[in-house]
């Protein structure tokens, strides 16, 4: 069974089809890139997942259970649920320390201590167990995206999600963010991540789905797709994205 | 000119201003606190509760901002006793005063909370939080520093418009001057004393005010945090 079950999904903003016929599959451990221009719907569907956004028609089956439409089954369900935004969006008022064990304490209701083991672990999982002290505002973007992946791990999650977590860095930064992703991949996270990053998505990922006007318009393991594109919309956006000044 | 200034009456009379003086800072301080509370829960249930509360709370709100003062004072003092609700005059006084201040303060800490990006709210939700421990967490503080100055001058408005609640007899500095100056007949120095004394709590109040600020907001929580969107 898998991890994570879409079937179907159809969303709509107004007239605008954003989302149109949507299925995937995630198994546990499986890593999922999800490519395609802006606009495609790639932020949509991720944001579908963790329910910040309803479908209109389709499921969402986590673990077996339909995706509850709100209250407290929904927000069981996102303890489980990591995600990591494009926007930079640690608390600013808060410490790295806090902005970490904020989830663990609030959520799952761990106490005080408990939470600060948890989050010097995970601040070593990203490099920066000398931050704990630090605030948001004295962090490099790249160092923030790295805590904020360190405040979603502090709820082990069953299933990461990351949205485009490197297009709002400086080009020098996206390095040390997607090593920590790396190495995310290798520890056997189930992740799905929409990204730009092609040379990432075709080392890590283990599938590859290209979307298109609001569709899954290819999907495979990513060096079949980049090597060979069934459909000439993927061909022009691998073209695109690999020599941009063309 | 004839007027010949006698500012001894004044000093012998310094006691009860100070009384006074005393009174309005309590009421102000009262009023604020009070305000204070109304607001943040009226500002919550405004932005976060559900649809009937808030448009309840905007009619609220407007109906203190576009209402007069004065008139909302006779309607606790004078009007209310006529339906068997009775209240003496200062604590006519501070209901008034902290009802009038919520009206604006909800205000004011609403535009706080709208001006807190939809990401962190997000990220707030994407941690399994409740709206109520999204606002505690991460609404709350941001939300206080930004309104803070427009918070203040509320605050030293407050403790200004308080010289109204001289028309129920609340015994203030306001009252308790005018009572000095009609019996004494000595209006431009009670009045003058009056004012500095005013000006006095205003300017410590807004001293203190930033002092206040520079506590919470600049050495406990370091640096600049502007929002990236």
């Amino acid at each position: 069974m898998p991890l994570l079950a879409l079937s179907s999904i159809h969303k709509r903003y107004g007239s605008n089809l954003v989302l149109n016929d949507v299925s995937l599959d995630v198994e546990t451990g499986e890593v999922v890139a999800v490519i395609g221009r802006s606009g495609s719907g790639k932020t949509t569907l991720l944001r579908c997942i963790n329910g910040l956004e309803t479908v209109d028609e389709g499921s969402i089956v986590f673990d077996g259970k339909p995706l509850p439409p709100g209250g407290s089954e929904l927000r069981e369900l996102r303890r489980h649920i990591g995600i990591v935004f494009q926007s930079l969006n640690l608390f600013p008022h808060h410490s790295v320390e806090r902005n970490i064990t904020l989830g663990p304490t609030t959520t799952n209701k761990l106490p005080l201590l408990e939470a600060r083991k948890i989050a010097l672990d995970v601040l070593r999982e990203v490099d920066l167990e000398d931050k704990l002290h630090a605030y948001p505002s004295q962090l490099s973007g790249g160092q923030q995206q790295r805590v904020a992946i360190a405040r979603a791990l502090a709820m082990r999650p069953r299933l990461m999600l990351f949205d485009e977590i490197t297009s709002a860095l400086d080009p020098e930064l996206v390095g040390e963010v997607v090593k920590v992703l790396e190495r995310l991949a290798t520890s056997g996270m189930t992740m799905v991540l929409v990204t730009h990053e092609m040379g990432f998505a075709r080392r890590t990922a283990d599938t590859l789905v290209f979307m298109h006007h609001g569709r899954v318009w290819e999907k495979g393991p990513p060096r079949e797709l980049f090597a060979a594109p069934k459909t000439p919309e993927l061909e022009s956006f691998v073209r695109a994205v690999l020599e941009p000044n063309d | 000119m004839k007027y010949v200034f006698q500012f001894g009456i004044v000093w012998d009379h310094l006691p009860q201003l100070l009384a006074g003086a005393w009174l309005t800072i309590r009421l102000s301080l009262g009023a604020f606190a009070l305000g204070f509370v109304i607001a943040m829960l009226l500002a919550f249930l405004r932005t976060a509760g559900p649809r009937p509360f808030r448009a309840g709370i905007g009619a609220y709100v407007e109906f203190i901002r576009n209402t007069p003062f004065l008139v909302q004072l006779f309607i606790i003092y004078f009007s209310l006793p006529a339906i068997g609700i009775r209240f003496e005059a200062t604590t006519a006084a501070l209901l008034g005063m902290s009802l009038n201040f919520s009206g604006y303060a909800t205000e004011i800490v609403r535009s706080g909370i709208e001006a807190v990006p939809r990401s962190q709210i997000e990220a707030g939700y994407s941690l399994g939080f409740t709206r109520l421990q999204i606002f505690r967490h991460i609404i709350v503080f941001p939300a206080l520093r930004t309104v803070y100055p427009a918070l203040a001058s509320q605050f030293v408005l407050l403790m200004l418009g308080s010289s109204i609640v001289a028309a129920i007899s609340a015994e203030e500095l306001t009252a308790i001057t005018n009572t000095l100056q009609s019996t004494t007949f000595r209006a431009f120095e009670f009045y003058f004393v009056a004012t500095g004394l005013y000006l006095l709590m205003a300017v410590g109040a807004r001293l203190l005010l930033h002092a206040i600020y520079w506590a919470v907001f600049e050495r406990a929580r370091p640096g600049e945090w502007g929002w990236s969107r």
